[in-house]
């Protein structure tokens, strides 16, 4: 046994050193391949070294133009003189900045970004220092270049809204991208490069990127630039065409004057969205470059709301905008037929509940072509109970109301119409009272200009239209903008025609609530709306209340939903004017004026002569 | 009997201290040498910075001294009871890594602990010297020269293999089995018996080679020839070997590197840091690496000698085996020798799971130094004796 002990490790003592001595072997014969290519072929290889190496450099893809329907350019590319920093190519990047500040102007929080960005980013990456500077600071740089190595003077692109405010709602604008964006695409990381954050440019943000190109260049030992071996261009961003008329959104926006209001205006056949203008807006380039605290302040705490795009994300009670919703509801569920006359009073009991009409001493016995024309509340209150919530609600999400509509642009709200189960689900049952007043459009209902206006849209036309604001990619016209690509709604014709007949009596009939909105020369058939946004109590409403005297936050908003010409139906709009007080009085005027300078920018109008045409009386 | 009592020297006051002081600091020197190196490499691969990667280097190097000498505190025959344990634990991670690993660098695959990446191939190798070592440690001359009581140990070696194979990762899967065959080698396996399982190796390779899948067979190809993938691991090879080249006799000097910097080098921090040594130092430097790790292997052979008893003297044998592996591989592949491999240079590459291993191992060697002479008889002496 003491012999085996000494066996094996007689046995293990001569392999280990077998192995051992192979081992010693390899060793020396991975000195001799050192040898050979670091002694006997190192001079060649030092050449290669030496003499130039090959590097690629990505390139920033020039991100897509977005213009209006006629090429008119909202948003495009400026050329950007920069000042960039290749960390690798300097011994010391404070020094080089410090140099660079005594030349150029360099904040401190600019100066705190650039060396944050050079901790993190791999030090062949150029990273900004200075952008949009002007002749006199290149020639600086240029000049003092050997104080600043590393630095570099190069020629980017920034982002132009050529319209500034005008657009920047539905254009949006870009920003710097954020750690997150990053993720493993190198071309984020370029110098200067810009994501969409708002508008179109977020919602179309890949398809206006474009794709990075890279460039292969020969460069010495110490990283300076010989030639260029290869290019490869990338792809730019894709040209993004909207719907929308420049020239329309002007004139929309120079209407408001300094309200605060939003409208949108529609093609009411394929559902182009030719303007959509919201009041107060912001410059949108001030984004671009980074906005300072106190901008943003301004704009977030202003009580107008100036970064809300109100044509989306503003919501209001559709108040009487409301009735044709109900009036369909019931015409198709057969609780009402247009020839059916109802008596308003001029109020409804119910319990011992009153619910006015805003006619105090009533309208007496209406049909539904009166009842749209007088905006008579009393009628819609008796229509709603006969018909119900759930009806109604039914009607108006296919109507487009109180439904996300697949609009592409970002921040879209879908707003509310309450259904039973709606009400249940937050605890409560749904009472006649909440009917009543969801007849005329108040209660919990709440819904965005764009939904006011497909709602007009859909009315007209009958078909379910979608609002959309893409035209054309790199000039291919999208299917959207065919109408037949738009499925009908599937409501009986008739039941479309008396809504539509006592729309057009509120514009055209004697006795109606909005002549004020009537076009000579063309048929616009619409319907007033005011939204309360404070409750009027019994006592002042029995004392003569005149809601123009209650302070401006308080009073109800003035809205108007029309479409025109009448008997042809191209147009559909909704305007609503933030406590503008009656509809009648505020929006409609304002509706009237957009449409005409919609139908006279008409590419169609010669031939069609909307104004020719002349409906029924 | 006189020839047994040789065997015992293990007082009972074999203390704490004393064990401390039986580490083989020479050794432990050299180790914090090269992991110098690896420093200076590191910082010079950063542009002339501790950071990212040297600082970090040093504090995981400083980690791994700790848990080394923890580890060369543990009685040799504590960790010999452990050994199946331990293989078994490794064959384990190596399923679970299979199962819900997720890959690197297309084939690596590696297994997050508690936030710990750790590559069950590496730790599978060093379970596969303790339980080869504890089965020949256990073995009569007689029953080694039995084919039948080599049927076990090679089953042993085939069952990681066969899993690394799987990830897939043919390069760990040659090193593995070739570690296993020095390993029997090392035990006294008659020379014979090797020729026999090589000769029919390239026969059996071919047939499954044939009933591979295209893209098997196109990741072999890959493997065998990166000529293949001009774009991929042949541009590396050039661009270290124009790093290497252009450092001449002499070197650039410290900092003085151009091919690193200007980052033609891939992986300069990790599998190619040789090449920024290489550079920089020239062939002077590159030699004097080459034997620095040449004094760890044969130092650790050295240990492995000395040792009194056969498990102590596979164990040693088989780290150390293991750690020239990776020296070779990673160095030659460096100079275009052998096909890319992703393996890093131990205790200079950038990694610390690598790391971690590599001084787990030598934890155990040095366990091996301290309890060299402990008596730890095999059931086969032990039942005799008895």
């Amino acid at each position: 046994m003491i012999v085996d002990e000494d066996e094996h490790r007689g046995v293990f003592t001569r392999r280990a050193l077998m192995i051992m001595g192979g081992q010693a072997t390899v060793l020396g014969l991975l000195a001799a391949k050192m040898y050979r290519v670091q002694v006997a072929e190192g001079a060649r290889y030092t050449t290669l070294a030496e003499n130039n190496r090959i590097s690629a450099r990505l390139i920033a893809p020039p991100r897509g133009p977005i213009l209006d329907r006629s090429g008119t350019v909202l948003a495009g590319n400026n050329l950007n003189w920069r000042a960039l920093l290749l960390a690798e190519q300097t011994q010391d990047v404070s020094a080089t900045l410090d140099n660079f500040s005594r030349i150029v102007s360099l904040p401190d929080h600019e100066r705190l970004r650039v060396e944050r960005e050079v901790a993190h980013h791999r030090s062949f990456l150029p990273i900004l220092v200075r952008e949009f500077l002007s002749w006199d600071d290149m020639a600086k740089i240029e000049a003092n270049s050997p104080d600043l190595p590393g630095i570099m003077v190069d020629l980017g692109t920034s982002r132009l809204y050529p319209f500034g405010a005008r657009f920047a709602h539905v254009v949006g604008y870009v920003a710097p991208p954020s750690e997150k964006d990053m993720g493993d695409d190198a071309m984020l990381a370029l110098p200067g490069f810009r994501v969409g954050r708002a508008g179109m440019e977020k919602s179309q943000d890949f398809r206006l990127r474009g794709k990075a190109g890279v460039v292969q260049l020969e460069v010495n030992a110490a990283g300076r630039v010989i030639r260029e071996i290869g290019r490869n261009e990338g792809a730019p961003g894709q040209e993004l065409g909207l719907t929308i008329d420049a020239e329309l959104q002007k004139a929309v926006l120079a209407r408001f004057g300094d309200e605060s209001a939003s409208a949108v205006v529609m093609d009411c056949r394929n559902g182009e969205v030719l303007a959509m203008a919201t009041n107060p807006s912001f410059d949108p380039s001030v984004f671009a470059s980074g906005v300072s605290q106190a901008q943003w302040d301004a704009l977030n705490e202003n009580r107008r709301k100036p970064l809300i795009n109100k044509a989306v994300s503003g919501l209001y009670a559709p108040g009487s905008t409301f009735k044709m919703a109900v009036a369909l509801a019931a015409l198709e569920a057969g609780t009402l037929t247009p020839a059916d006359r109802i008596n308003c009073p001029g109020h409804l009991d119910v319990g011992d509940t009153r619910f006015h009409c805003w006619r105090k001493r009533g309208h007496g016995r209406l049909d539904l072509h009166g009842a749209l024309k007088h905006s008579c509340d009393v009628f819609f209150y008796q229509v709603a109970l006969r018909t119900g919530i759930d009806r109604i609600a039914a009607m108006s999400h296919r109507l487009g109301m109180g439904t996300h509509l697949d609009l592409d642009l970002p921040g879209q709200r879908a707003g509310l119409v309450p259904t039973r189960f709606w009400r249940l689900r937050h605890g409560k049952l749904w009472n006649r009272g909440d009917t009543i007043v969801s007849g005329i459009g108040q209660g919990y209902i709440q819904v965005t200009p764009l939904q006011l206006a497909t709602y007009a849209a859909r009315i007209a036309s009958g078909r379910a239209v979608v609002p959309h604001l893409t035209r054309t990619l790199d000039n291919v016209v999208q299917p959207g903008a065919q109408p037949e690509h738009w499925p009908e709604l599937g409501l009986q014709e008739t039941n479309l025609h008396a809504v539509r007949h006592g729309m057009w009596a509120v514009v055209n009939e004697g006795g109606g609530t909005a002549p004020i909105a009537r076009l000579p020369g063309a048929q616009l058939a619409g319907k007033t709306g005011s939204s309360q946004v404070h409750r009027v109590s019994r006592a002042a409403r029995e004392h003569g209340f005149d809601s123009s005297k209650l302070p401006w936050h308080l009073r109800p908003h003035a809205l108007f939903v029309a479409y025109a010409p009448y008997n042809a139906p191209r147009y559909a709009l909704a305007v609503v004017i933030e406590h503008g007080n009656a509809g009648a009085k505020a929006a409609a005027p304002v509706a009237r004026d957009i449409m005409r300078d919609t139908l006279a920018r008409d590419p169609a109008r010669l031939q069609h002569a909307p104004g020719a045409h002349m409906a029924e009386g | 009997m006189i020839e047994q009592r040789r065997l015992i020297r293990a007082a009972p006051s074999f203390g704490l201290s004393q064990k401390l002081l039986g580490i083989n600091w020479l050794y432990v020197a050299l180790l914090c040498l090269l992991a110098g190196v690896g420093y200076a490499a590191l910082y010079s691969a950063a542009g002339g910075s501790p950071e990212p990667y040297a600082a970090r280097h040093v504090l995981r190097f400083g980690a791994g001294l700790v848990l080394m000498v923890a580890i060369a505190l543990i009685d040799i025959r504590v960790i010999a009871r452990l050994s199946w344990p331990i293989y078994g634990a490794a064959i384990a991670l190596l399923l679970l890594a299979a199962l819900f690993g997720h890959q690197s660098k297309g084939a690596q695959r590696w297994i997050d602990v508690g936030g710990i990446q750790l590559q069950p191939s590496e730790f599978a190798k060093i379970a596969l010297v303790l339980a080869l070592a504890h089965w020949f440690h256990r073995a009569s001359w007689e029953r080694i020269g039995n084919p039948l009581f080599l049927v076990s140990p090679a089953v042993a070696v085939l069952v990681p293999v066969g899993l690394i194979l799987k990830e897939p990762n043919l390069g760990t899967a040659v090193i593995t089995a070739l570690l296993g065959a020095a390993m029997f080698f090392a035990a006294g396996v008659r020379w014979w018996k090797f020729a026999l399982i090589a000769l029919p190796v390239p026969f059996a390779a071919r047939f499954a080679y044939n009933h591979l899948h295209d893209y098997q067979k196109a990741r072999i190809d890959t493997f065998l020839d990166p000529e293949t993938d001009p774009l991929g691991s042949g541009y590396n090879i050039l661009q270290a070997k124009i790093a290497l080249g252009s450092g001449g006799t002499w070197g650039k000097g410290f900092l003085q590197g151009t091919q690193g910097r200007l980052n033609f080098l891939p992986e300069k921090q990790t599998d190619f840091i040789f090449t920024t040594i290489g550079e920089e130092f020239g062939f002077a430097g590159g030699v004097a690496v080459l034997c620095l790790l040449g004094l760890i292997v044969f130092g650790g052979t050295l240990i492995a000698l000395r040792c009194r008893h056969q498990y102590g003297r596979l164990v040693a044998f088989g780290i150390v085996f293991n750690f020239f592996m990776y020296v070779f591989v990673n160095i030659a592949m460096v100079m275009g020798v052998i096909p890319v491999g992703g393996v890093p240079l131990p205790l200079v590459s950038h990694g610390g799971s690598a790391m971690i291993m590599v001084m787990i191992g030598f934890g155990i060697l040095m366990s091996v130094y301290v309890h060299r002479d402990v008596e730890f008889a095999g059931p086969d002496v032990g039942a005799s004796s008895g």
